[in-house]
């Protein structure tokens, strides 16, 4: 195929990798604003999620959280917040969306992690005389770590894809490849920014498969405990 | 109210002259949004049970539709569709097939579910009354799958409204295309009635097939009521309660 013969060109064509449009620096971007916001997310998430769950308090808010999230497009949300007063911050709308948009994941799963840990567990550990706080940190959340790391790899997936759109309304990173090439009618570099962006974002993916099958002895159930429910 | 016909002047994000003279617009981008949804997520539907009952019926099957299914989930949305221009050039197929390919993680995963959730007594029970493998499966499993798979519709049919957007890059986002247009024109009132109408097609969409699924499914009532008592997460259950 014709497409596939330029794509390589264009992907090999050393101009195209440096520079302030380059390919380099795009992915400086992406990964910039990916970690930080990943990091944002999960410091104000997290510990919203597993003092709920720990209580066990909040469940309607936890799952429909994630529903809105999926009802609420990111694209729309993303100009909604170009167009407010925050659209002249710079950085600011795309960050804010991106926040927005992982917090669902996180929440959720580490919320239904919590409330999954067998309660006979939790009043054993009560009964032995252990406090809250210690049978959060002892018995709770290594027993919920798996869920924990299942929303941080969906809200890592997440934010790569809602990094990528962010392109659209003229934010950085690898998605401006992209809409470049449509602006250009420069198929080649549409489909070599495309790749890029989905070579990207399997690694993040497969990166944290690895690290869960790595750090967690205690795998329960096969399949994926994420925000795809089964019912 | 004096303010009404100047709203498009001074630019407001609430604007009821833009929905009165634009009216035709919203419809049209309305009506191709749900066209794209609506083909989107029967055509997933129809190639996920297939592939459902394939990897039911060969474990050796099963892994890689499970994990190419996964691994398209990961493709964002805008290089989905930009890797299909080559192959469909700027039209309404790229968008309904990457939509597809996303709802194919979700319907495949909740059918399998469903189906794996039927009782061997069941089953038993109709073989017992001569029930053939295809009348087993259209009298017995799918019926009593149905709950797993209404549910895996629903969140397809949620998120597909959504990504629909995304397809406004090469002209075919339905609202999605009047958000685009309005983020180039800085024109408030247009992108944020698109987005709300958005969401309400998107919660509109899975009322409906919350009450669909009660009418096929009277026999789940009772058993999810005692489900909750019982304090389990309520999982998918819950959704726009």
């Amino acid at each position: 195929m014709d497409v596939v013969s330029r794509t390589w060109t264009w992907l090999s064509t050393g101009s195209h990798w440096t520079g302030a449009e380059g390919v380099w620096h795009r992915l400086g971007q992406h990964l910039f604003l990916t970690v930080a916001c990943l990091l944002i997310s999960c410091a104000v998430a997290l510990p919203v999620a597993v003092l709920l769950g720990h209580l066990g308090r909040g469940g309607a808010l936890a799952v429909n959280i994630s529903n809105a999230g999926r009802a609420v497009p990111t694209f729309a949300v993303l100009v909604l917040l170009l167009l407010s007063p925050l659209g002249t911050h710079g950085s600011w709308p795309t960050v804010i969306a991106l926040v927005l948009f992982a917090i669902p994941p996180l929440l959720t799963n580490a919320y239904v992690g919590m409330r999954e840990v067998d309660r006979g567990v939790v009043e054993a550990a009560r009964g032995m005389g252990m406090t809250g706080r210690q049978i959060v940190a002892r018995v709770e959340l290594p027993l919920a770590f798996p869920f924990i790391v299942t929303g941080i790899r969906s809200a890592a997936v997440q934010v790569v894809a809602t990094t990528t759109l962010a392109a659209l309304p003229g934010g950085g990173g690898l998605g401006r490849i992209i809409t470049a090439g449509f602006r250009l009618t420069d198929t080649a570099q549409v489909v070599a920014g495309a790749l890029l962006v989905a070579v990207l974002a399997l690694l993040v993916e497969g990166a944290f498969v690895l690290a869960q099958r790595g750090l967690d002895p205690l795998r329960r159930r096969r399949g994926r405990p994420d925000g795809m429910e089964y019912a | 109210m004096a303010a009404n016909g100047n709203c498009l002047i001074s630019n407001d994000w609430i604007c009821g002259e833009y929905v009165r003279t634009r009216g035709q617009e919203l419809t049209d981008a309305v009506l191709q949004h749900i066209g794209i949804t609506v083909a989107s997520v029967v055509l997933g539907l129809l190639v996920a049970l297939p592939l459902a009952l394939l990897a039911r019926r060969w474990r050796s099957v099963a892994g890689p539709v499970l994990g190419l299914t996964t691994v398209l989930y990961t493709v964002p949305s805008l290089a989905m569709f930009s890797l299909l221009v080559p192959v469909f050039g700027l039209s309404a197929a790229v968008v309904v097939t990457g939509l597809v390919l996303y709802s194919l993680t979700i319907l495949v995963r909740n059918i399998l579910a469903g189906l794996a959730a039927v009782p061997e007594e069941a089953r038993e029970a109709a073989r017992g009354m001569g029930y053939g493998p295809v009348r087993l499966l259209f009298g017995v499993e799918l019926p009593l799958a149905l709950p797993a798979l209404m549910a895996g519709l629903r969140i397809a049919t949620v998120s597909t409204v959504s990504l629909t957007t995304v397809g406004a890059i090469i002209g075919y986002g339905g609202l999605g295309n009047l958000i685009y247009e309005g983020m180039r024109s800085y024109f408030k009132a247009q992108v944020l009635t698109a987005s709300v109408l958005c969401v309400v097609l998107a919660v509109g969409a899975d009322v409906l097939l919350l009450l669909i699924q009660r009418l096929l499914t009277p026999w789940t009532r009772t058993r999810r009521s005692a489900g909750r008592r019982a304090g389990r997460p309520a999982g998918t259950e819950a959704v726009a309660a």
